[in-house]
């Protein structure tokens, strides 16, 4: 809701905080804050920049404000839309019902790279698949969301969510005890509590929980040790554990000791040598043996990529209403799915005013992002296009909400989305309130991954 | 018929092994045309880690090494009560849904050579005599030699070399079938060879789905459709999945495997 003066009523008590401020003390906090990140060594790794091999995401010291009603209604959908995932898997890995009443098509999931035939005739300890979701959403105008993309395989971030509010705490205390903000510095202990809560029944006492890394030469390696230690868990690596005992094991100075729940880091193809990729090393060989003999919980679930498929989140709503019997809440954002021949041809016809997406693409790796593209990209992308249609889906371009973001002249608004980070456990799902907040630090700008150049800022959920 | 098996691989290691394991098939499961009556893993030098039924409904084992052995022994006894059914395992599914059996895995890709020789069941009347025809076909064009392929021989390799052991034989014949349209996979169990108790190996064959009859099998290598002389342990859509012995170690040591296998009434 927009006042008079044309300030969201969200940054009503924001802005009268900022108009008080000098902005010479707001850049310096800025660049203090730069170099707290620094200190702490929060970097990302972006692929493809071999000069920048660690980089420091952009923060901004302008917080991306939430009302509590809007927060509630976003956190029911994403509430629903994670259930019905779950369900989802499941059926996929079983009975595969959704296929039989033709909700979707067989080859939706016969041709996913991301199906696991491993996980066929299994439930994982409690039934739960994604153990944590990072759903990507943007907000286009009051009450209206979009989910991009839902993320229920390995969602990365959080590290930026806790830093963020852990730098804004540090530089503006004032701003704390003037405005009510809900925490969301309890998620490292609702993460291990739930990642507890999904042990397998076979497990006694209270469960071993630790964190499987690739090292660290992975990109998110900072993340990994970040939530290894807010936890108050183990960072393991493959050649740290073996199989003992029946269980999955880590080398301790003590020996070796049973791992109940493996928060593994390590993608499916690398998990284990002997089901998967045999030449990895990440992994931890006869993991999926004491899998599917119930003795560990590997979070999230392998084979949950299914669900992050372009193609599939296309049918989203109908999987939510297939397994919910309710509507969707959160909307999809409308997408044409390149492998039917009339999406094609208008796809084809209207490039320049739509983003196509890779099906089985992340990270805004292999997208075209047609109103932004040269003549010369479009015409590229025509032919990959119709090469191999099936490949990509295509989705218009939202018009996206804008919020502040500081610069040398004062406030100006650039585009945000928002990730806000689900668990969940056989007691059900909790969604912190608040998030990891991109933004796209280039005016007009609507990519606003980390890896394309996006920064971040801290996000408020309002008390009330 | 009844048939007493006794199937014993053994692993020599030429330095002390500080960790290996092995993901076996080693347990026949009782379905319509075979009953498992007593059956026994024993392991000397090892143990048993995790017992479970695997994606397919195999019984999968996996073994662990003891720290420092030389020598890792599984031992398989047991006996099974068999039907005759001409090959036809018939309507038994596991969740695993039948397009899955559709899919080539690395093994089996159809390169021109598999493209070929499926067009034999596509030129016959009736898919049936089709897939017999492609048997008699595969047996022409590699027959059956040892040494001349290993474990990691691909479909199309195999017709190439122009010859191959039962492993081989089965997919050339799941990799030509599914190129075909025709659903099939890859079983391995253990063969009776009549006047003879001492068998080489384990033996590995084909299945089809077919609409009418369900599961088909077919051993190329022999020429026949499987009777009550083949029990069957596992199956797949190669051997990577059902191989009756699957392994891994870590360090530099050397292995030597001697398999002993009798199987009788």
């Amino acid at each position: 809701m927009m006042s008079d003066d044309g300030i969201r009523s969200t940054y009503r008590s924001y802005n009268e905080w900022f108009s008080e401020q000098d902005n010479r003390r707001l850049a310096k906090k800025s660049a203090q804050a730069e170099a707290l990140f620094k200190r702490t060594g929060i970097t990302f790794n972006v692929y493809g920049q071999s000069d920048a091999e660690e980089r420091l995401i952009p923060f901004d010291l302008v917080p991306r404000i939430v009302s509590n009603s809007e927060w509630s209604k976003l956190a029911r959908g994403i509430d629903q839309r994670v259930r019905a995932i779950n369900a989802f898997l499941h059926d996929i890995y079983n009975r595969q019902e959704i296929l039989r009443a033709g909700v979707l098509p067989v080859k939706l999931i016969a041709q996913n790279d991301a199906f696991l035939p491993q996980m066929m005739d299994f439930s994982p300890p409690g039934g739960v698949y994604t153990h944590i979701v990072g759903t990507d959403i943007v907000r286009t105008g009051e009450d209206e969301f979009y989910v991009l993309e839902d993320n229920a395989r390995t969602p990365s971030g959080v590290s930026y969510m806790l830093e963020n509010r852990e730098t804004m705490l540090q530089m503006f205390p004032e701003l704390f005890s003037k405005i009510r903000v809900q925490n969301v510095g309890n998620y490292p202990k609702n993460l291990r509590r739930s990642l507890e809560a999904s042990a397998p029944a076979s497990c006694n006492g209270r469960p071993t929980v630790a964190i499987l890394t690739p090292g660290i030469y992975n990109s998110a390696y900072y993340e990994h040790s970040f939530l290894a230690d807010q936890m108050g868990v183990e960072l393991v690596e493959g050649h740290d554990l073996r199989i003992v005992d029946g269980h999955v094991a880590m080398r301790t100075t003590q020996g070796y000791r049973t791992i109940d729940v493996l928060y593994r880091r390590v993608d499916d193809e690398y998990l284990d040598p002997l089901t998967f990729n045999p030449n990895s090393t990440l992994g931890v060989p006869g993991i999926m043996d004491v899998y599917r003999a119930g003795n560990i919980t590997i979070a999230n679930a392998p084979g949950t990529g299914v669900a992050d498929d372009k193609a599939v989140y296309s049918y989203i709503p109908d999987i939510i209403e297939f397994y919910t019997g309710e509507k969707a809440i959160l909307k999809n954002v409308e997408t044409y799915r390149c492998s039917e021949p009339d999406a094609l041809k208008y796809t084809l016809s209207n490039l320049s005013e739509l983003v196509v997406k890779e099906v089985h693409g992340s990270g805004g790796y292999g997208m075209l992002v047609g109103p932004a593209a040269s003549k010369r990209e479009l015409a590229d992308f025509a032919d990959k296009l119709k090469a191999q249609p099936e490949n990509y889906i295509a989705q218009p371009t939202l018009s996206l909400s804008t919020v502040p973001i500081f610069t040398k002249k004062g406030l100006a608004p650039r585009h945000v989305d928002l990730r806000p980070f689900a668990l969940v456990s056989p007691d059900g799902v909790d969604i912190t309130p608040g998030g990891l907040t991109r933004v796209a630090l280039k005016a007009g700008s609507l990519v606003v991954n980390s890896s394309q150049g996006g920064g971040t800022k801290d996000t408020w959920v309002l008390e009330d | 018929m009844q048939l007493q098996i006794s199937h014993t691989t053994h692993y020599r290691y030429d330095k002390p092994v500080d960790y290996a394991l092995q993901r076996v098939h080693l347990r026949p499961m009782t379905m319509d045309i075979q009953e498992v009556g007593s059956w026994n893993l024993e392991i000397e030098g090892g143990r048993i880690e995790a017992s479970y039924r695997d994606h397919y409904g195999n019984h999968s084992d996996l073994i662990s090494t003891d720290p420092g052995v030389q020598t890792l022994a599984i031992t398989a006894t047991g006996s099974v009560t068999t039907r005759d059914t001409s090959g036809v395992v018939g309507k038994v599914y596991g969740r695993a849904p039948l397009w899955h059996f559709l899919q080539s895995t690395p093994l089996t890709v159809a390169g021109p050579k598999i493209r070929a020789l499926s067009k034999i069941i596509m030129q016959s009347d009736d898919q049936l005599s089709g897939l017999h025809a492609l048997s008699a076909a595969i047996l022409e064009a590699t027959p059956y030699k040892l040494g001349e392929t290993d474990t990691n021989s691909t479909a199309e390799d195999v017709v190439g070399i122009g010859s191959g052991v039962c492993q081989d034989h089965a997919h050339v014949f799941t990799a030509a079938a599914r190129a075909a349209g025709i659903p099939a996979r890859y079983v391995s169990g253990y063969l009776m060879i009549n006047d003879q108790i001492d068998q080489d190996a384990s033996h590995a064959w084909a299945e089809v789905h077919l609409d009418e009859l369900g599961w088909v099998g077919f051993d190329v290598s022999n020429g026949v459709a499987p009777d009550d002389k083949y029990v069957r342990l596992a199956v797949g859509r190669d051997t990577r999945d059902a191989a009756p012995i699957k392994g891994m170690r870590l360090g530099d040591s050397d292995e030597t495997m001697i398999v002993s296998l009798q199987v009788q009434q």
